[in-house]
């Protein structure tokens, strides 16, 4: 039942979130990259003003897998290297913490462009 | 003849918007399912592997972004996104497209200057954004902590 | 101009004495199927870019076109193409095969009309006997240089247009049989602050609107004059826009208007506001509208190819979109 209501909050957050992005591709003719952009930044602010976590509790992967987490990892990995190195973990801390994503990004990108070509639309 | 004023506005009034409430619960919907399966291996990797909280959400993280690049790689994506618009873009398997799709389309022009070059043609915002970010962000909690 | 300030009176009239339409797989599933010369199987057609796929397209359009004609490459004084890609390179590409002088062209989606209008000057004047004009266009390559990779999850917005994957070939000659140009108006760059690029058919709309104007007004002609006033491709919305702009002149087409665009597909195609393209115009005028002049179903057309001139850069640096419209009248012989 636990379970069940996480799975129900996750698919709620997540759904919502989605929502406001199609709200704003639909009314502000937003491009794709804008839309990323502006979550990710709402998810570093939510970090940066310490609800992150608070909201992580309850959504899970509502908040998470939404790029507003992604956002939300890059500031939680700047600020704990900077308790932890000063300032050159001000600098470090973000991409070191998104590492894990961004190879993966990378690796898969590679990999998929020399096994397949693209195809157009119908 | 109508002037250009009273024809941009002609045009702002007359601007068919008629499919967009179709694609509001669409996009709430694939966005939330696409969370809950991050959610579902989340708790996979949690519960079978002996890693910490936060190792689980970078292995959940790499894995939706192996799914979402094979599911671009093999040409679903697209098809994906055209229904559920903001659902999948917004979610981390959006960002795996946003990369994979460049890399793959210009992989006519060669693998250094096609592929490698335009790779972060789209998600190239999100990375400079997203570090430009934290770093600003730890260095007002650095100045913060220095009174 | 001898007609009026934009509009030229051809004393002599060339024919169109041939033309030739190739369409890609998803034009060949529309409403105007049986009439393509040629439907591709599939748009790379067995090369290995787009860009490639497109440019055997067009080279193939304009050998047939001329072999359509009776004619031999050498018989033909001068090609007049364009297309789409950065550089024209479909057309230059084209005529890298073919052993006729080119003249390379661009004016976006009009371009075709550039080219019939061009081309009937030539061959009044008596410097040349015989004249290729012809455009293409591919879905493919313009998402590729206008827009997004293939494979990235976007969504089309409600007024967002198709690119047609397509190329039409007319040729042109003093003598011969097919209907004769009789008159031109060249347009003027027509600028209304649109600035959305996924909106250009209200971007196009006012030029079309003051070329469609300046030539009933300078021929002294009334709407009807014409079987059917033929745009290129303001799609559904766009040409809602051209009958409010004409309105406002006095002008009413909505009896006898016809866009290519709207015409290429059909609305199970979810294509939105309709097709678009340099090689739309080209690719139904050179198969619908000269089997309706075959079968006497239309005496008299304008035909108004219509074209944005924007380019990424102008969009990204704040740029509204220009439009341009040439306006070629074609009747029976």
């Amino acid at each position: 039942m636990d379970i069940f209501l996480q799975f129900l909050q996750a698919f709620a957050v997540g759904g919502f979130i989605c929502l406001i992005g199609q709200l704003l591709i639909n009314y502000t003719k937003m491009t794709s990259s804008r839309i990323l952009v502006i979550f990710l930044l709402l998810g570093a602010l939510l970090e940066g003003v310490q609800l992150f976590d608070p909201i992580e509790s309850f959504a899970g992967c509502g908040i998470t897998i939404p790029i507003v987490g992604f956002g939300a990892v890059l500031v939680k990995g700047a600020v704990k290297a900077m308790h932890e190195t000063g300032l050159l973990g001000v600098l470090t801390g973000g991409i070191v913490a998104g590492a894990a994503g961004l190879a993966a990004a990378i690796l898969f990108g590679f990999l998929m462009s020399v096994l397949f070509k693209s195809r157009t639309k119908s | 003849m109508i002037q250009k004023e009273e024809y941009v506005e002609l045009v702002k009034k007359t601007t068919p918007k008629s499919k967009e409430l179709k694609t509001l619960p669409i996009a709430f919907a694939v966005g939330g399912l696409i969370c809950c399966i991050g959610q579902a291996f989340r708790l996979i990797y949690s519960t079978f592997l002996p890693i910490g909280k936060v190792t689980a959400g970078s292995l959940t993280s790499v894995t939706m972004i192996f799914i979402g690049s094979l599911l671009t790689g093999v040409g679903i994506y697209d098809k994906i996104g055209k229904v559920a618009g903001a659902g999948s873009i917004v979610p981390i398997t959006g960002f795996a497209n946003s990369v994979v799709s460049p890399a793959m389309e210009f992989n006519r022009e060669g693998v250094v200057l096609g592929v490698m070059s335009k790779m972060f043609v789209v998600a190239g915002p999100v990375i400079v954004s997203g570090v430009v970010a934290s770093i600003v962000i730890a260095l007002v909690y650095y100045i913060v902590g220095l009174f | 101009m001898n007609g009026g300030e934009q509009t030229i009176v051809f004393e002599r009239k060339p024919h169109i004495i041939a033309g030739y339409g190739i369409v890609g797989p998803k034009e060949g599933e529309g409403p105007l199927a049986q009439y393509f010369d040629e439907v591709a199987k599939d748009d790379l057609f067995d090369q290995k870019s787009y860009e490639k796929a497109e440019c055997k397209m067009h080279l193939l359009a304009i050998e047939r076109a001329i072999e359509r004609a009776g004619l031999h490459e050498s018989d033909v004084c001068a090609l007049l193409s364009g297309d789409l890609l950065n550089q024209i390179i479909s057309s230059s590409f084209s005529a890298r095969e073919l052993d006729i002088p080119f003249l390379g062209l661009y004016n976006a989606c009009s371009t075709f009309g550039e080219a019939l209008i061009l081309g009937s000057i030539m061959l009044t004047s008596g410097s040349m006997q015989k004249v290729a004009c012809s455009t293409s266009s591919h879905f493919s390559t313009a998402e590729r240089q206008y827009r997004y990779p293939l494979e990235l999850g976007t969504q089309m917005t409600p007024t967002a247009q198709w690119t047609v994957t397509g190329s039409g070939c007319s040729v042109l000659s003093m003598d011969g049989e097919g209907p004769v140009v009789t008159s031109a108006t060249v347009g003027k760059v027509v600028d209304y602050d649109i600035t959305d690029a996924n909106n250009m058919g209200a971007a196009m709309a006012p030029a079309a609107a003051f070329t469609i104007a300046t030539h009933l007004r300078e021929l002294r002609r009334k709407a009807d004059y014409y079987d059917y006033i033929v745009t290129g491709d303001l799609g559904i919305f766009g040409s809602e826009m051209l009958h409010q702009l004409l309105l406002s002149e006095g002008i009413d087409i909505a009896e006898n208007h016809l866009d290519c665009g709207k015409l290429i597909f059909d609305e199970t195609q979810k294509v939105h506001m309709g097709g678009s393209g340099a090689g739309c115009s080209s690719s139904v005028f050179n198969t619908y509208f000269l089997q309706q002049f075959k079968e006497d179903k239309i005496k008299r057309m304008l035909f108004v190819p219509t074209g944005a001139l924007l380019s990424k850069v102008s969009s990204l640096q704040g740029e509204s979109i220009p439009g341009i419209a040439h306006a070629v009248a074609i009747e029976v012989a």
